[in-house]
């Protein structure tokens, strides 16, 4: 038995989201094909940080379930980022 | 189950309860919780008597310069097994898949942890990763790389280290699942009123252990793969010839490795925050915070991979970064030792063998923790690094820490996990004997690797013959101590003087509480919890 | 939490096995870490390399694959839906349009890296030692990061095709989903790795 009642995401809700995440992948794609150098390269991080935010929040349902999946979830992530940044203090710095 | 409706008097135990299967199956098909603890500690118990001979070995081998015992490739091999052996299969698992199995879900009131099935397969794969470390022994010859596997030379090696390798891998899937499998538990299973303030301080580092096996592990499980494709495929990310960097392998390796330290002792120091007040009879001092430097050692000891390699050519802002957080985390073990103390201070205490073990481990502890900052400074790391100062060091803190308090909660949780007792008096002269044995074994490493004598060489100049023969013979009598724990152990387990009593220390926590030895699923109504944990009235 | 204790011999628990799939999801996360830190280091090393590598990779093939798992993605997350709306019949076909999207990506995938071996170009090769220690890395990367991926396709399809024959079976229904949801969350986890995948390989030129 659970203990949280099941949000029941509406087809509809799906199917935008879908169409947003294909508009930022055709997004990242044109930008990258024209030449801008090290800020395509941002661009390119930051779109697919967003669409895979919008696949955590809305596919994976952590907009809808309790906190502690959140929490843990951006926790993972930060330690991620915090590693390859201090794996960066040898690479960046030689 | 039926089962279920037993009463205290005539319930009958884990140990009767078989399932109703046959011989070996009542074992290796349960999923009790405390069965496959017990199948782990046979497992490991085998391994470690293992490990003790390939150390014993390399310590006559290194009784007189020159070859006494064995070739320089023989020894490498050894030092490597010895290794893989300690680190993989016993250190990394053993608290918290022994006895975190065991007293988790009874510390927190639940009967068996959240996937009894998935706990039964990590054994089933922890003994598939033994399987091919055996394996790696045979065929082109035993692997001699040391058990970090360092690139380039683990792939130019034209040992078994392969299996070896997947050896690791393997075992670091065992790992995650049980670390899965603690959290899960913890957050889902706590019997009514246990909350996260009130959980039993062996159980919060075993959380702190879970978060640390599940997020560090596949950082090596994928370093290992990158290894074997640079083997099999000759892919080029760790090979200097094609562009690849070894420095690389090191960052990833000590990525996993260094965190899984805090895996090994943060159990270990749970352990001593058991049985400290047990046998105090006082309420923990700060109990609240041990668990935040619980998280604090678990979180921080994440970012301090860097200083195993500071003679390795790391950039400069590199070796600062990595010293300064190796001396925060210094801070977090340091709180912890101090709440130990403040524990002890006033309080009665009975020197029983658990507390033996815990008293002598905050002494070892401690000074492993202190040359470690020797270790952690830049200047002075320049100047032991790779020497037999180093492998004092870590033994100091992984055998003094994790073997203490493995022999300590041992005897602490002995009597409720067998039912019966052990001889005490022989267990008092294990002790002395094996912490004797210890201290002259490893005490001398330090000053040998100050005066420069380098580690896993077979041979070493004429000048440091002296210690190095205390050394051995301190291994001679650290052998002859855990003869004594163990024949001990075993006879006691098996001939024992049986017994029921469900209290023997004088415990606060719920495993005091339920029938020794306990009943298949613990509890026959769950508890409630209403006070704070290590409260003495 | 007091009804889960009330019923002994209800051992079911959705929420711990949502916990679970999480938590494995968090180590498969950081399993694909290790070669993103590989990945940030070496593009570090050979920016110009890099640059030259990935525009040898097809950008079209690697844009319909990635349309495909985005879709396949919301197919499973629908699935969830439809079962919660007692839909079995929906739930079948979306799951089964799920495993389909999955397999056409693995024949893309299988036809993309036949193309690159029949150009001379897989880990190892003789033609890649002669291009120089930039594309040796990159087209390392690539084989191994996109062979790690598939393989995960792989077992998600597994995980998926039993989940089909146990809603076909009448062992998922509206009240009993969480092996449905879990999938789910392990394909969109795959779909996720891919989402960085395909940016870092194709894309940055």
């Amino acid at each position: 038995m659970s203990d949280t009642t099941h949000h029941i995401v509406p087809y509809r809700t799906y199917a935008l989201i879908l169409l947003l995440l294909l508009v930022l992948t055709g997004a990242s794609v044109a930008v990258t094909q024209i030449e801008l150098t090290r800020w395509a390269t941002v661009v390119a991080l930051l779109i697919a940080s967003t669409k895979s935010g919008i696949v955590l929040a809305i596919f994976m349902h952590l907009k809808f379930d309790q906190p502690v999946y959140r929490v843990m979830t951006i926790s993972v992530v930060l330690l991620l980022i915090v590693v390859i940044v201090f794996t960066f203090f040898d690479y960046g710095f030689r | 189950m039926s089962s279920n409706t037993t009463d205290n008097t005539g319930y009958k135990s884990y140990l009767e309860e078989d399932g109703g299967r046959k011989g070996i199956f009542k074992w290796i098909l349960s999923t009790d919780h405390k069965r496959i603890g017990l199948l782990y500690l046979y497992a490991m118990m085998g391994w470690f008597c293992i490990g003790v001979v390939l150390g014993l070995l390399m310590k006559l081998e290194l009784i007189a310069p020159g070859k006494t015992l064995m070739e320089a490739q023989a020894y490498n091999a050894t030092f490597t097994v010895h290794g893989v052996i300690m680190i993989f299969l016993i250190v990394i698992p053993g608290l918290p898949a022994v006895f975190g199995n065991f007293m988790l879900p009874i510390q927190i009131g639940a009967k068996d942890v959240a996937f009894p099935r998935l706990n039964l397969f990590s054994w089933y794969i922890y003994i598939l990763g033994g399987i091919l470390v055996i394996i790696s022994l045979f065929g082109n010859g035993p692997p001699d790389t040391g058990w970090t596997f360092y690139a380039p030379y683990s792939f130019k090696t034209g040992t078994n280290m392969l299996p070896a390798a997947l050896g690791a891998f393997v075992l670091g899937f065992s790992s995650i699942l049980t670390g899965l499998n603690f959290i899960v538990t913890i957050h889902r299973m706590r019997a009514p009123g246990m909350t996260w303030f009130k959980m039993p301080l062996f159980t919060w580092t075993l959380y702190g252990t879970a978060w640390i096996q599940l997020l560090a592990t596949p950082i090596i499980g994928i370093t290992l793969l990158m290894v074997a494709g640079e083997r099999i495929l000759g892919i080029g990310f760790f090979d200097p010839a094609k562009g690849g960097d070894p420095l690389l392998y090191q960052h990833l390796f000590w990525i996993y490795s260094h965190p899984a330290v805090y895996i090994m002792i943060l159990p270990a120091m749970g352990v001593i925050s058991e049985i400290i007040p047990t046998f105090a009879k006082k309420t923990i001092f700060g109990y609240k915070a041990i668990v935040l430097s619980t998280l604090a050692i678990a979180f921080v000891g994440y970012f301090v991979w860097g200083h195993h390699m500071y003679t390795s050519g790391m950039s400069g802002t590199a070796l600062w970064a990595f010293s300064l957080l190796t001396f925060i985390v210094a801070i977090p073990s340091a709180i912890k030792v101090f709440n130990w103390i403040s524990t002890m201070h006033k309080g009665s205490i009975s020197t029983e063998v658990p507390f033996l073990w815990a008293a002598s481990f905050i002494f070892i502890f401690m000074i492993g923790g202190l040359t470690g900052l020797v270790l952690g400074s830049l200047a002075t790391n320049v100047h032991v690094h790779d020497t037999a100062f180093v492998v004092a060091h870590f033994h100091f803190i992984v055998f003094g820490g994790v073997g203490f308090a493995f022999f300590g909660a041992i005897h602490y949780w002995f009597p409720k996990m067998f039912g019966r007792k052990y001889d005490p008096s022989w267990a008092r002269t294990g002790w002395i004997t094996f912490f004797i044995g210890f201290v002259t074994l490893y005490g001398p490493m330090f000053y040998l690797g100050v005066k420069g004598m380098p580690r896993r060489y077979y041979d070493y100049l004429d000048e440091f013959h002296g210690p190095n023969i205390i050394s051995t013979m301190g291994a001679l009598i650290m052998v002859t101590g855990f003869l004594i724990i163990l024949v001990n152990l075993i006879k006691s387990a098996r001939h024992g003087e049986k017994t029921t009593e469900m209290n023997p220390w004088g415990g606060t926590n719920l495993e005091w509480q339920v029938p020794t030895p306990p009943p298949l699923e613990n509890f026959d109504e769950i508890p409630v919890i209403d006070k704070a944990p290590y409260k003495y009235d | 939490m007091t009804e889960t204790i009330a019923h002994h011999d209800e051992h079911r628990d959705d929420e711990a096995s949502k916990l679970g799939i999480w938590l494995f999801i968090f180590t498969e996360l950081l399993l694909f870490g290790g070669l993103f830190v590989t990945y940030a280091v070496y593009r570090h090393a050979h920016p110009q390399a890099f640059h030259m590598a990935a525009q040898q990779l097809d950008v079209v093939i690697g844009t319909i694959n990635t349309v495909i798992l985005l879709i396949s993605s919301m197919t499973i997350a629908m699935a969830t839906t439809a079962i919660q709306k007692k839909d079995k019949r929906t739930t079948l076909i979306l799951i089964v349009i799920t495993l389909v999207l999955a397999l056409v990506f693995l024949i893309n995938k299988y036809f993309e890296w036949g193309a690159k071996i029949d150009h001379g170009i897989y880990p190892g090769s003789p033609l890649l030692e002669e291009l120089g220690s930039g594309d040796t890395l990159f087209f390392g990367l690539y084989f191994f990061m996109t062979g790690l991926h598939a393989l995960h396709i792989i077992i998600g399809m597994v995980l998926i095709a039993v989940i089909l024959v146990r809603v076909r079976k009448g062992k998922i229904t509206f009240d009993n989903f969480q092996l449905l949801e879990n999938g789910g969350l392990y394909w969109h986890l795959v779909d996720l790795i891919w989402i960085f995948l395909f940016p870092l390989l194709y894309l940055i030129t």
